[in-house]
C-alpha cells in the first residue's frame, strides 16, 4: 500500500513540469482566448456571448482573403523547402562520411545561431533599394538605377524557405540516415533508373521524415510573423500580421482572438488533410 | 584460363582493384561455365566482396575486363547488366509487399500487367510461397526472406546471380538447411550461381567450383574435392578443412618425399606440394588432416606407417559423427587434432589413456613456407 501511493507520488512529480506546463501556459490562456472570442462589446464594460466575431471573418473579404493567401503561401513555401532540402539532405546523410558529414549539417544549424530578427535584418540590409545587391546591380552595369528588392511575395518567400529550411533538413538527414545502401543499390541492380529508386525506394523510406518536417514548417511558416511583417513591408497581407493589427492597433481583443483560433483550426486541418493525402499517422510520424 | 570465352557466363580477365596504394584485387582471372555454381572462398577484407561489387557494376576495376555472356560489361551501368545480386542483408523492400518485391524488376522493364503477375505467381509457388504474395516482408521469417530476395533476381533470369554471403545473418540449423534448399533452387533455376563466403563449409557443400582467395590474389581453383584433398597452396591447405600443422627446415629431399625436422624437434615425413620445389634448408609448413591419422592401442599395427608418435589422451570432444580427440605428443608437447573413427572402438578411451598414432607419407603435405607464416587460424 505505502509502495503504491510512494510511486503514485513519484509519477506525479514528474509530470507536475508538464502538467503545470500544459496548463497554465497552453490551455488556461486557450480556453480564455477563446472566451474572449465569443463575446461582444454591447456597452461600455458590458459584455454578451456571440458569434459575432467569427461573422465579422466571412463577411469581410479582405479578412478571409488573407486567411486564404497566408494558407496558400504556407503550403507553398512548405513545398519549395522540402524540395531544395531534400537534395541537401540526401547528399548529407547518403554521400558524404565522416567528418565533412558533420561539418555540413552544422553549417545549415550555424544561421540559427542568430536571432531570427537580426537574421530578417542582414535580408534588408542585401535587398533593400539601397541596398547590396541593388548597389551591385548597378556596378554591373544591369540596372540603371536602384532596384527595390523588398516587400514582394518573392522576397516573403525566400525568407520563408531560408528561416524553415533547418527544420525540414533535420528530419530528413536522420530519415535518409537510416537507409541502408543495399536497398538503393538493390533497386539499381534490378533494373531500376535514378528516378525510379527516388519514387520507389528513398522517398517511401523518407515519407516520415518528409511528412514530420513539412508539419514544422508549415506550422512555423503559419504563425511566422517576422519574416513576413518586415521582407513584405506594410502591404504584406499575412494574417498573424492581422492578429496583431486587432489586437495591438485597433485594440479589438474579441476579434483578434477569433482570428487566432481561426488560424489554429486552419493549421489543424491542413495538417490533418496532409497526412491522410500522404497517408501518414502523426504518432508514426513524430515517433 | 583458357582465353575462350563463349562457354562462360561470367567472366573476369586479369581483374585488379587498388584503393590508393593497396591492391585489394590483384590480377585476378576465371571463368564461370554456364549453370555453374561458383563458389569465391576467404577470410574477411581478401578481396572477394570487392569483385562481387565490380561483377554488379558498384564498383570499377582499375585494369582488367569483366566479360558477361562474352561481352565486355565495364561500361554497362549496374541497371544494365544482366547480372543479379542478393545482397548480404538481402536489402528487401520493407514498404512493398512479397509479391511486389519479386515484381519489381519486371515493372522496371516495362511488362505488361498479366505477363508480371503470371511470373510472380510462378515464382512463389517454386519458393514455395504460393500464397504469401500479400504478405509485409516483415511477416516472413528469415528462410522465407531468403527465398524471396533470390527470386526477386531469378525472375529477370540473369545470366548470373551474385551472392553476397547471404546467410551470414542466419542460425546455425537454419543455414545448414539453406545450403540444401539454395542448391536446389540453382537446379530448379538452373542460373549460374556465384557465391561469395568465408564459411568453408558452405562453399563446399554446394558448390561445383570454389576459388580460394588470399589477400586479393586466388590461390587456387578447382573443384571442393580437389581444394580438400589436393590444397595448392599452404594457405589453402590450412583455410579449407581442419588440419594438424608443424612448421620445420627440410633436411632431405628426394622422389619419395621430403624429410622435416619440425621446429620443436619431430622428424617427419612427407609429401611435397605446391608450386615451389623443396630442397634441404627450405622452411615448410606440413599439413595433416585429423581424419587421416589412425589412432591404435596397439604399436604393432602402425608399423607401415612412415610416420608414428606416442601421445597420451587429453579429452575426447565427442559430437556424434565428428568426434574428435585432442593428444598431447609425448616427446613434444604438441596438440593434435585426430577423428574418432566411428566403429566405437574407441569409446571407452578416457583421459591419460597412452595411445599411439600414425600416419603415411602420402597424408602428410610439406608447402614452402611463405615469407610471413601463415598463422591464420583455420576456421571451424
Amino acid at each position: 500500500m505505502t509502495l503504491k501511493s510512494s510511486t503514485r507520488l513519484g509519477l506525479f512529480l514528474l509530470l507536475a513540469p508538464l502538467l503545470l506546463w500544459l496548463v497554465m501556459l497552453i490551455i488556461l490562456p486557450h480556453a480564455d482566448m477563446f472566451m474572449v472570442s465569443l463575446r461582444e462589446k454591447i456597452a461600455p464594460r458590458t459584455y454578451a456571448l456571440s458569434l459575432t466575431n467569427y461573422a465579422e471573418f466571412f463577411s469581410e473579404p479582405l479578412y478571409w482573403r488573407t486567411f486564404t493567401r497566408t494558407a496558400v503561401m504556407s503550403i507553398i513555401a512548405t513545398a519549395l523547402t522540402l524540395l531544395i532540402s531534400f537534395p541537401v539532405s540526401y547528399y548529407i546523410a547518403k554521400m558524404l562520411r565522416g567528418r565533412m558529414k558533420n561539418f555540413l549539417f552544422l553549417l545549415c544549424l550555424v544561421p540559427f545561431w542568430v536571432s531570427e530578427l537580426v537574421r530578417t535584418f542582414g535580408w534588408m540590409i542585401l535587398l533593400r533599394e539601397s541596398g547590396v545587391f541593388s548597389n551591385a546591380l548597378q556596378w554591373l552595369g544591369l540596372a540603371d538605377g536602384p532596384v527595390e528588392m523588398l516587400y514582394n511575395d518573392a522576397t516573403i518567400m525566400v525568407g520563408l524557405v531560408y528561416t524553415s529550411m533547418l527544420f525540414m533538413v533535420v528530419p530528413l538527414v536522420t530519415t535518409l540516415d537510416s537507409l541502408d545502401d543495399e536497398q538503393v543499390e538493390a533497386g539499381y541492380d534490378l533494373g531500376g533508373n535514378a528516378f525510379s529508386v527516388l519514387r520507389t525506394i528513398i522517398i517511401p523510406h523518407a515519407m516520415p521524415g518528409i511528412v514530420s518536417g513539412s508539419i514544422v514548417v508549415f506550422m512555423l511558416t503559419l504563425g511566422n510573423y517576422l519574416t513576413p511583417v518586415f521582407l513584405g513591408g506594410k502591404d504584406n497581407l499575412w494574417f498573424t500580421a492581422q492578429i496583431y493589427t486587432q489586437f495591438i492597433t485597433r485594440f479589438n481583443w474579441e476579434l483578434g482572438a477569433a482570428f487566432g483560433f481561426l488560424l489554429l483550426a486552419l493549421s489543424s486541418l491542413i495538417v490533418w488533410a496532409g497526412l491522410k493525402l500522404s497517408r501518414q499517422t502523426l504518432s508514426e510520424t513524430m515517433g | 584460363m583458357p582465353n575462350n570465352s563463349q562457354n562462360f557466363d561470367l567472366e573476369c580477365r586479369n581483374l585488379v582493384r587498388y584503393y590508393g596504394q593497396f591492391a585489394a584485387v590483384d590480377d585476378v582471372s576465371f571463368g564461370v561455365p554456364q549453370g555453374d555454381f561458383f563458389s569465391i572462398l576467404g577470410p574477411s577484407g581478401c578481396g572477394k566482396t570487392t569483385i562481387l561489387r565490380m561483377m554488379a557494376g558498384f564498383d570499377h576495376p582499375t585494369s582488367g575486363d569483366i566479360l558477361i555472356k562474352g561481352k565486355s560489361a565495364l561500361n554497362v551501368p549496374p541497371n544494365k547488366r544482366p547480372v543479379n545480386m542478393v545482397f548480404q542483408h538481402l536489402a528487401l523492400f520493407p514498404m512493398m509487399t512479397v509479391a511486389e518485391n519479386i515484381a519489381y524488376g519486371l515493372v522496371r522493364q516495362g511488362l505488361n500487367k498479366s505477363d508480371i503477375a503470371d511470373k510472380v505467381k510462378s515464382a512463389l509457388g517454386r519458393i514455395d510461397l504460393p500464397t504469401s504474395g500479400d504478405k509485409n516482408i516483415k511477416q516472413l521469417s528469415g528462410g522465407q526472406k531468403q527465398r524471396v530476395a533470390i527470386a526477386r533476381c531469378l525472375v529477370l533470369e540473369p545470366a548470373a546471380l551474385l551472392l553476397d554471403e547471404p546467410l551470414g545473418a542466419l542460425d546455425l540449423k537454419l543455414r545448414d538447411h539453406m545450403k540444401v534448399e539454395l542448391k536446389k533452387m540453382q537446379d530448379q533455376f538452373a542460373t549460374t550461381f556465384i557465391y561469395i563466403t568465408h564459411d568453408q563449409s558452405e562453399a563446399l557443400v554446394m558448390s561445383n567450383h570454389v576459388a580460394v582467395m588470399n589477400a586479393g590474389k586466388f590461390e587456387q581453383i578447382g573443384s571442393p574435392q580437389d581444394l580438400y584433398y589436393n590444397p595448392a597452396t599452404a594457405f589453402v591447405a590450412g583455410f579449407v578443412g581442419d588440419s594438424n600443422r608443424w612448421h620445420g627446415t627440410v633436411e632431405r629431399a628426394d622422389q619419395t618425399g621430403v624429410k622435416v625436422v619440425s621446429s620443436d624437434g619431430v622428424q617427419l615425413l612427407a609429401t611435397a606440394a605446391g608450386q615451389k620445389p623443396l630442397s634441404a634448408g627450405t622452411e615448410v609448413d606440413i599439413f595433416v588432416r585429423p581424419e587421416s591419422v589412425v589412432l591404435s592401442e596397439d604399436p604393432a599395427r602402425l608399423s607401415d606407417m612412415e610416420n608414428r608418435i606416442d601421445g597420451e589422451l587429453i579429452s575426447v570432444l565427442f559430437n556424434g559423427a565428428n568426434s574428435r580427440a585432442l593428444i598431447r605428443d609425448r616427446a613434444t608437447g604438441g596438440e593434435l587434432d585426430v577423428a574418432l573413427p566411428q566403429t566405437g572402438e574407441f569409446s571407452t578411451l578416457a583421459k591419460g589413456h597412452q595411445v599411439h598414432l600414425g600416419w603415411g607419407l602420402e597424408q602428410a603435405k610439406a608447402f614452402a613456407a611463405t615469407s610471413a607464416p601463415s598463422s591464420s587460424e583455420a576456421p571451424a
